[in-house]
């Protein structure tokens, strides 16, 4: 029980159960869909760059309160960051969700609400997938399609 | 067999808690709780007998087989026919030649798909399907449409999960050549009537193929009496050990195939100017088989053999209505994805504002296995407007002390997702 209160902290049913940033982004410069087949998560990221800084980012999808949180707390964080930023926050997530590093990096601020997923290895894709994503559409590309696979 | 030493036979046979203890599988603590295994429709756990039988055969009489002359050759030629007669006799094929071991039923199914499809599809011909297949019976013959441009026809499935059969006869027409259909959907639980169904499509002309993965964990299946021409069915989902499943056919039709992989075993001659082909079965057997698995799997249907099955399986419809009944009473936003009339073994449910994959984690820590997803049949999904359910699967040795466990997991899952 004691590690499923670590994975379902209250940051992350809050976030599932009210996403930020969720919908479309009408003008997004970029669009990646992301899919984890092994549970049939779904989610779309837009992203829209301002120079080297992410101007605005929204998402939209169906998936577990994992999958759902980690996507509204990306878009939450990334959103003013600028490209370097947020690669470097990509690794110190992925890190994190991998059991790389012992504690969370203090830089990840609210993001460390994502460590209980180490526990779990099968959730780690969950967890991931919005950041897959975000890689992806950092790397340029309209219409891209990532898959945790 | 005397008359008192049949009954006793028969009396510990069905009894749950026995038949329980032979499978070490079930006796174990995950996540510091007792193990209750509800998710047999993906594999089943194998009994003892299954595990000794495969174990003594990799001690002492591991061997190629057809080839050797010396003994342990020998022996596991004998025990590889074996387990293929005991096939034959599990399933009522009419001789051993109509039984070809494969990896599973998917690498079954492409068999006739690649085999009897590509020689026997043209343009404009269909194959008919339903909407409640799995993946494996979809995309063999997605692929052999594209190659031959014949078309793939979905049956429609009713709010229940039933075959739309009024569909079903419009759909069946004389461009359909092949009919492939599942007989115990592992999505639904829904049991298709194969019998009727199968009669109409021969009588149509159509070849009749049924995938069985679900089917022969839970009910005895004569492949004559269903009057399919081909039947398909996977080793570790009746208690066997996995890569190891069956292709029955119909000799006349298995015949009249061409082989479907080439290699060792399936042929008679070779020689550069063209080769000959071995006699059935081993025309499909191309490469060394998996012979410890076939002895498994042998092993597993005399174990099965020995078992009342209309017993269990109402035991099995016992607890599906029990689980049924508990989930939609005390867990509040439940919904249960498949009503059929006939159902098998399996419970496929939502429960409102908590994602299926939560869920399985959930009931994991809890020592709970279920199945989350799409179960490969994304098409189902669709159909009832879910991206994945939880699935709890029975096989005969669970009891309602698993089920009791499921609930408890579950309501932990509400408690978090209050």
């Amino acid at each position: 029980m004691n590690e499923l209160k670590e994975l379902y902290r209250e940051v992350i049913l809050d976030h599932n159960r009210q996403p930020r940033n969720f919908g479309e982004l009408p003008d997004a410069d970029r669009v990646v869909e992301g899919v984890n087949p092994l549970c049939g998560d779904k989610m779309t990221l837009y992203l829209k760059l301002t120079g080297d800084r992410v101007e605005d980012v929204k998402f939209k999808g169906t998936g577990c309160a994992i999958s759902v949180a980690s996507s509204s707390l990306m878009t939450e964080r990334v959103k003013g960051s600028t490209i370097a930023e947020s690669r470097a926050l990509f690794a110190k997530v992925h890190e994190m969700l991998t059991g790389a590093s012992a504690e969370p990096a203090e830089e990840l601020e609210k993001l460390a609400a994502l460590a209980g997923v180490r526990e779990f290895p099968t959730r780690v894709k969950c967890a991931s997938l919005a950041w897959h994503a975000l890689s992806a559409a950092l790397d340029g590309g309209e219409q891209e399609r990532v898959s945790t696979e | 067999m005397s008359t008192a030493a049949r009954s006793t036979r028969e009396a510990r046979r069905t009894d749950i808690e026995r038949l329980r203890a032979d499978f070490p599988a079930l006796h174990q603590m995950v996540n510091g709780k007792p193990l209750a295994y509800l998710d047999n429709a993906a594999s089943g756990q194998a009994p003892e007998r299954v595990i000794a039988a495969v174990a003594e055969h990799q001690r002492h009489n591991h061997a190629n087989v057809h080839r050797g002359v010396h003994e342990l050759s020998e022996r596991a030629t004998e025990a590889y026919e074996g387990a293929r007669r005991s096939v034959q006799r599990f399933v009522n094929a009419s001789g051993t030649d109509e039984i070809v071991f494969t990896r599973g039923t998917t690498e079954a199914i492409n068999l006739v798909a690649s085999s009897l499809g590509r020689t026997r599809l043209k343009p404009g011909d269909e194959v008919l399907i339903s909407e409640m297949e799995h993946h494996s019976n979809i995309v063999p013959w997605q692929l052999v449409c594209e190659a031959t441009g014949a078309r793939l026809v979905p049956v429609p499935i009713d709010d229940r999960g039933q075959l739309d059969l009024d569909a079903f006869d419009r759909l069946l027409t004389e461009r359909t050549k092949i009919v492939a259909l599942v007989h115990v959907s592992n999505a639904l639980g829904t049991v298709n009537p194969i019998a009727e169904l199968a009669a109409k499509a021969r009588a149509a002309g159509a070849a009749v193929l049924v995938d069985g993965a679900q089917a022969v964990p839970h009910m005895r299946v004569d492949v004559q009496a269903l009057g399919c021409d081909f039947y398909a069915f996977s080793g570790h989902k009746m208690f066997a050990p996995t890569g190891i499943g069956v292709l029955y056919g119909r000799r006349e039709l298995l015949d009249s195939m061409p082989p479907y992989q080439g290699g060792g075993e399936m042929i008679l001659t070779v020689g550069f100017g063209g080769s000959t082909w071995n006699a059935l079965p081993y025309k499909f057997e191309a490469g060394t088989p998996n012979v410890s698995g076939a002895i498994g799997l042998g092993a597993a249907i005399e174990y099965l053999e020995e078992i009342d099955f209309d017993a269990l399986a109402a035991h099995e419809r016992g607890l599906l209505e029990y689980a049924t009944g508990r989930l939609l009473e005390e867990i509040g936003g439940s919904r249960v994805i498949g009503s059929a009339e006939h159902k098998a073994s399996v419970l496929s449910f939502v429960i409102d504002g908590i994602h299926a994959h939560d869920l399985g984690t959930i009931v994991d820590r809890e020592g709970v296995a279920i199945r989350t997803g799409h179960h490969c049949a994304m098409p189902v999904m669709e159909r009832f407007g879910v991206p994945a359910t939880a699935r709890a699967s029975f096989a005969f040795y669970n009891n309602r002390d698993d089920v009791d466990r499921l609930l408890d997991g579950l309501k932990v899952a509400k408690e978090i997702f209050a």
